[in-house]
């Protein structure tokens, strides 16, 4: 295993290509700026969604509290990029956000993951609603219920992707690694993990430390596109939104995650039209697909090149076989 | 000096005393037999040796470059790195993983690849990774699975995963191997294979091995001495022919005045 091998080199020309692509369409106006909001959304998403899954698919634990980091990682980059309105200011606020909500990560982590079970869940999700109500009632730092105006528009859509590239790569790195398949197995059993070496607290806390970092990357872009937050922007429901990428693209599937925030992006642009129906409509579909497909889309496997260049290598041998 | 030693180990469930004033000891590369009719505690007893519970009373010690080191209030993953390896009465493969991954996995401890190193993909995280598959190939080499390792755990046949987790255990670098009834479920056959296998890991690895065994004749075949555990108490301690001859033991598998 080498760092220069085929499915590497085909991954970084599918992002490349993918970045061209979408460059080309923004510069024509194929994507207009208002169809460019929902391709940021997507992109933003993806990186939530992502590092959630590494929580909740590969470490095997339930958090809820996504959007409670994804408020900390926002208003830390707001306050700072608005003191410091320039690219410095930004990364300043995003590596503040990261470094905030590890800590607030670490403090809700450590004696929940002790323990086996699902205490992690109700304690992020207690965790979310204090951060949220913190934010409220710090007036005069966060302005409050009011909502945090005129942060900077620096995060363009390009900013948003490397982002994106960045905070997928990290993750896949980090599950596909010693200490990833570690984690791995502490959500396969718990107890044989154990008595294998390791450490379980340790990785359960890593993946989530991890999975809470990019939440706030996440919350960061977003403030800095935006350029407006609000406390209720990072509601439990948000934290619910991110679940249902996760779940839909599939629990232990990073592009699975990818293509889920994608296929729900583009479905929220189609529904619009429809009003109000538009969030039964989007629940009914959501139901039909767990209906037929209840692992989610992809289930527990990747999308792989490798696997696609033998998809078509098969197909076009039997091809071949039929013309003979 | 022996390479374990447990004194007066006493573990209550409640009112209950599931394993009471157990002595054992293991000399280094012993194999050791511990028997006993169901719900005599030997997995109980396995529990607390590896950590899984913790004894109300009594010592476990280890010796660790000649000085004894106690276990007892230890997590199980450190007893783990103080080189105790396990294997499970009912498999505890990771199921959904792939026979080398679930190698790599108990490797893991002992190859102190940082969570950072990974992330960055320095080129000694390479290196080591590479090293470590190696080293999990060899050791599926020796126990012919080596053409397996991209399968998924679950698919193994039978014999094959009791196989690997034995594998898996060894892959910790143990000093003393805990085998939780492997033959359990075998035919004749399989269990005829795995006597050879447990004789030839206590010779190639120069290993301890404590096995716990409901198979008569695969207790009888390998073992040097043999505990016999009964009610949580150990009612007796001999090489093969006392324990076959011991009138305690006759009453408690089959019964009698």
């Amino acid at each position: 295993m080498k760092l220069v091998n085929k499915t590497n080199i085909g991954w970084l020309i599918l992002a490349i290509a993918t970045f061209l692509i979408l460059q080309l369409a923004v510069s024509t106006g194929l994507i207009s700026a208002y169809y460019e909001i929902t391709l940021v959304t997507i992109l933003i998403n993806v990186i939530l969604a992502v590092g959630l899954n590494l929580i909740i698919g590969f470490s095997g634990q339930f958090s809820l509290g996504h959007a409670g980091f994804m408020a900390i990682g926002a208003y830390t980059a707001g306050i700072i990029s608005k003191y410091f309105p320039h690219y410095g200011g930004l990364f300043l606020g995003i590596i503040g956000g990261i470094i905030l909500t590890s800590i607030v990560a670490l403090i809700v982590g450590v004696p929940t993951l002790r323990l086996k079970g699902d205490y992690l869940a109700i304690a992020t999700l207690g965790v979310a609603e204090i951060i949220r109500i913190t934010i409220v009632n710090m007036q005069n730092v966060t302005n409050g219920a009011a909502g945090l105006s005129g942060i900077p528009y620096l995060a363009k859509w390009p900013l948003v992707y490397v982002f994106a590239v960045l905070t997928v790569l990290i993750v896949v790195n980090y599950t596909r690694s010693s200490p990833g398949r570690a984690t791995i197995a502490i959500r396969e059993d718990e107890i044989a993990a154990e008595s294998m070496g390791i450490n379980t607290t340790k990785y359960k806390t890593i993946a989530f430390v991890l999975g809470a970092a990019t939440a706030a990357v996440g919350g960061a872009l977003h403030a800095s596109y935006f350029s407006v937050i609000r406390p209720g922007d990072f509601t439990f429901n948000k934290s619910i939104d991110i679940l249902i990428i996760v779940v839909f693209g599939g629990i232990g599937s990073v592009t699975g995650s990818i293509i889920a925030a994608i296929v729900l992006g583009i479905l929220n642009v189609f529904l619009q039209p429809f009003g109000s129906l538009r969030m039964i409509i989007y629940a009914l579909a959501l139901i039909v697909i767990m209906i037929f497909k209840p692992s989610g889309l992809l289930g527990n496997k990747e999308f792989t090149i490798s696997g696609l260049l033998h998809l078509f290598g098969r197909k076009s041998t039997i091809k071949e076989e039929g013309k003979k | 000096m022996s390479l374990l030693e447990v004194k007066k180990l006493t573990k209550y469930f409640g009112g209950l005393s599931a394993v009471s004033n157990v002595n054992l000891e293991l000399k280094s590369n012993e194999l050791v037999g511990l028997i006993g009719p169901n719900g005599a505690g030997k997995t109980t007893l396995f529990n607390l040796l590896t950590g899984v519970y913790q004894p109300s009373e009594g010592t476990i010690d280890i010796e660790n470059d000649g000085k004894k080191e106690s276990v007892v209030g230890k997590k199980t993953y450190t007893i783990t790195d103080m080189g105790f390896g396990r294997t499970f009465q009912n498999i505890r493969l990771f199921k959904d993983l792939t026979v080398l991954d679930n190698v790599l996995i108990a490797m893991h401890s002992k190859s102190k690849v940082g969570t950072l190193k990974s992330i960055l993909r320095l080129p000694s995280y390479y290196a080591s990774e590479e090293k470590m598959k190696q080293e999990a190939i060899e050791l599926l080499k020796i126990f012919s699975l080596e053409n397996k390792i991209s399968e998924l755990a679950k698919n193994l046949p039978y014999g094959e995963q009791r196989r690997l987790e034995i594998v898996r255990a060894l892959a910790t670098k143990p000093k003393v191997l805990f085998l939780d009834e492997p033959a359990a479920g075998m035919n004749p056959q399989e269990t005829a294979d795995l006597t050879a296998l447990i004789r030839q890991i206590q010779k190639d690895f120069k290993m301890t091995i404590l096995l716990i065994e409901h198979d008569m004749s695969l207790v009888m075949n390998v073992c040097e001495r043999i505990y016999v555990l009964e009610y949580g108490r150990m009612i007796a301690h001999g090489t093969p022919e006392e324990i076959k001859a011991n009138d305690q033991v006759i009453k408690a598998y089959l019964g009698g005045e």
